[in-house]
């Protein structure tokens, strides 16, 4: 995994509120066994004609919008099946991070990611960063006034700085462990392999048939 | 300290907590099926590790499986898939339930009734409806490629700790309502991200009152509701449940009893705090129907497709976008909504029990001309069980395709699929866009509303529908 430390790209928009994971990815494209070759697919559904040919409709085929590597949307992003192949789809289409709102829905607090899409994400050094809902709302506003709108995302300040003539930036939280995980590209096995004693030791008391 | 259910799985399989806060959490047991893991042995092969308990590993075909010809794989990407699976577990020494072995089905079905679903183990498997197995008490969860290949290697995953979500049914069910409908309408209320982050519990005098096929409907569409696991403590229908039937990886005997002991230990202590709460009257849920494309695009089937500026949680956007989608006016009755397919089947609702109610409703009717009616069994044991006690001759007589165990058109990997257009009334879980085939609208229903409106051509209030009368027979 490429560690992640600071990115600077276009951004492109994409107002659409619980994309799921069989809008990113739909199921024909699960059929591979390979882990790559998933970019040209990545939101098939609404990206190309029933010809084959790019749907100009959708913003993601926009010219203004080609190249870029920052994807912005709306809250609850990556719902539904756990499958890791939307990551890789935004991955190998070229994104290196996607910003989502946290949303107040009926009193609560609703997360901008799903939970397996954004454990997903992690193990692949795909960045989820978290906004408030007016922080993306405000990013959405610039994107459609600026044409050609560069953010960048460093991840040691936790920051995403939008190029307009007088910077915007803003902050965001992040979980210490996922940010370590980032930063540094870890190969989770191999540290958990460290602690091979205690997982022997575990099993030794552990009754698999009784769970304890 | 009192403590959840929850709490007190979690805390039996904490191996290490390590420097940075994670739990490397044990995993009692790992299922497989083929989409989601050939990435996964590929990783373990290239790594040169190796399955660390492919004993604690048990392995299906479910996804790609053609229900009509289950033998006969005509995509070859799919076959290449299966076959995938087959060597990778033939390498590995993992056990693996094709067709040939009587005991393939959907992963979530035959998990239960083999006995490998226990009260107060870990389980994941590399599929999001795993939550399904936690109607046990058992702490289950759906993970990516990645998390398996983890698995696979170290018998454990890195962990945070989840938050806590009671959900507490109180009353009854009215007659025709079902499980499906509680977990529809508490979908409805807190949204699909409303369980982001949290483990759900469901308890509470209605809860206690289901079979544990009705409870293992919740638990499986935890995750449309955000959660990665639901669990319902374990108690006497547990038990049973374990204790009937042929479930050779159950424990039996004096074992069996041993283990019933510590199950009775599982449930939440009185006292034990929940990070939130909700209590929902069971009494008030009416039969439920989804008229968008999410799940908590849904509302009473006394109702109407909604005012795009009334519904909660969802911006006006959405929802345009969504009946745009469906097909779908605003103040269109949902009993004026007319299905082209009715699919029964899937890991939510395609269990033995499922199939006996719809068979009761339609028994002795014939379908509704103008549509199409695929009952599909959750595994070939269902199978083998609905046809010994003849409902097979009642679905082919009503005019149903009868087919083999697998995931079907829940999500269309394989050929049976929606064409565009297409409205199905579905027992499955999902009704996201191009889910059961591109351009398909699906209404998500429980088996019985499913059934009626297969009956009668378009949805009914099952409650106060005639054939009613035949589920007390």
């Amino acid at each position: 995994m490429e560690p992640f430390s600071s990115h600077r790209g276009l951004v492109a928009i994409l107002d659409r509120a619980n994309v799921d994971t069989d809008a990113i990815i739909p199921k024909q494209f699960l059929k591979s066994i390979k882990r790559t070759g998933f970019g040209e697919s990545l939101f098939f559904d609404w990206r190309y004609l029933p010809d084959g040919d790019p749907d100009p409709h959708f913003i993601l085929n926009h010219p203004r919008y080609q190249g870029a590597s920052i994807l912005v949307v709306r809250n609850n992003f990556g719902c539904g099946s756990s499958r890791e192949h939307a990551v890789w789809a935004i991955m190998q289409y070229g994104f290196k991070a996607v910003i989502a709102p946290r949303q107040e829905i009926g009193g609560a607090q609703v997360p901008g990611f799903a939970d397996i899409f954004r454990n997903n994400s992690v193990k692949n050094g795909l960045l989820t960063i978290e906004l408030s809902a007016d922080e993306v709302d405000k990013i959405f506003e610039m994107v459609e006034r600026n044409k050609g709108l560069e953010a960048t995302i460093d991840l040691d300040e936790q920051r995403v700085v939008l190029h307009l003539p007088e910077e915007l930036s803003f902050h965001f939280d992040i979980d210490p462990v996922v940010k370590k995980h980032l930063r540094h590209g870890l190969d989770d096995i191999a540290l958990t392999l460290e602690h091979e004693a205690a997982i022997a030791d575990f099993e030794r008391r552990h009754n698999v048939q009784m769970a304890r | 300290m009192a403590k959840t259910l929850f709490q007190k799985v979690w805390d039996a399989h904490v191996v290490k907590t390590l420097a940075d806060g994670t739990v490397l959490l044990y995993i009692d047991r790992h299922l497989v099926h083929e989409v989601t893991s050939p990435q996964a042995f590929e990783g373990l092969r290239l790594s040169k590790r190796k399955v660390r308990r492919p004993e604690l590993t048990f392995s299906t075909l479910d996804h790609n499986v053609p229900t009509d010809d289950p033998f006969n794989i005509k995509d070859p990407i799919s076959k290449a898939q299966v076959e995938a699976l087959i060597a990778n577990c033939r390498d590995n020494g993992i056990k693996l339930f094709d067709y040939s072995t009587g005991q393939q089905g959907i992963v979530h079905t035959i998990g239960p009734e083999m006995g490998i679903t226990l009260p107060g183990l870990t389980i994941v498997c590399g599929d999001s409806h795993t939550s399904t197995h936690g109607a046990f008490g058992t702490l289950a969860f759906g993970i990516g490629t990645s998390e398996v290949e983890h698995v696979l290697a170290t018998q454990t995953l890195r962990q945070t700790l989840p938050k806590t979500f009671k959900v507490e049914f109180t009353g009854r069910l009215q007659r025709g309502c079902t499980s499906k409908d509680m977990v529809l309408k508490l979908i409805g209320l807190i949204g699909t991200a409303g369980g982001t982050g949290y483990v759900m519990e469901y308890c509470g005098e209605a809860i206690r009152a289901l079979s544990m096929e009705a409870r293992m409907t919740i638990c499986n569409m935890s995750i449309e509701g955000g959660a990665r696991a639901g669990m319902i403590a374990p108690d006497d229908t547990t038990f049973q449940y374990i204790a009937s039937g042929d479930r050779p990886y159950a424990p039996q005997g004096a074992a069996l009893d041993a283990a019933i002991a510590y199950w009775k230990t599982l449930p939440t202590d009185e006292g034990a705090v929940f990070d939130r709460t909700i209590t929902i009257n069971t009494s008030e849920i009416a039969p439920q129907v989804t008229w968008g494309t999410s799940p908590g695009m849904v509302t009473d089937v006394t109702g109407v497709v909604p005012d795009p500026d009334k519904v909660p949680g969802y911006s006006r956007r959405d929802v345009e976008q969504a009946l745009d989608y469906m097909g779908l006016k605003p103040g269109m009755r949902m009993t004026d909504v007319r299905p082209d397919t009715i699919f029964i089947g899937s890991c939510t609702n395609a269990r033995i029990e499922d199939l006996r109610k719809v068979a009761k409703l339609i028994k002795g009717r014939k379908k509704a001309d103008s549509l199409r009616v695929l009952v599909v069994p959750g595994s070939q044991q269902v199978r083998r069980q609905a046809e010994a006690e003849g409902l097979d001759r009642i679905f082919m007589d009503f005019g149903a395709e009868w087919r083999h165990a697998g995931c079907s058109m829940c999500l269309g990997m394989n050929p049976d699929q929606l064409k565009p257009g297409e409205r199905s009334a579905s027992t499955s879980n999902r009704n996201f866009e191009g889910r059961q085939g591109k351009g398909g609208r699906t209404h998500l229903v429980s088996p019985e509303m499913a059934a009626a409106a297969a009956v009668e051509g378009h949805f009914v209030d099952i409650r106060t529908w005639p054939g009613i009368e035949a589920l007390a027979s």
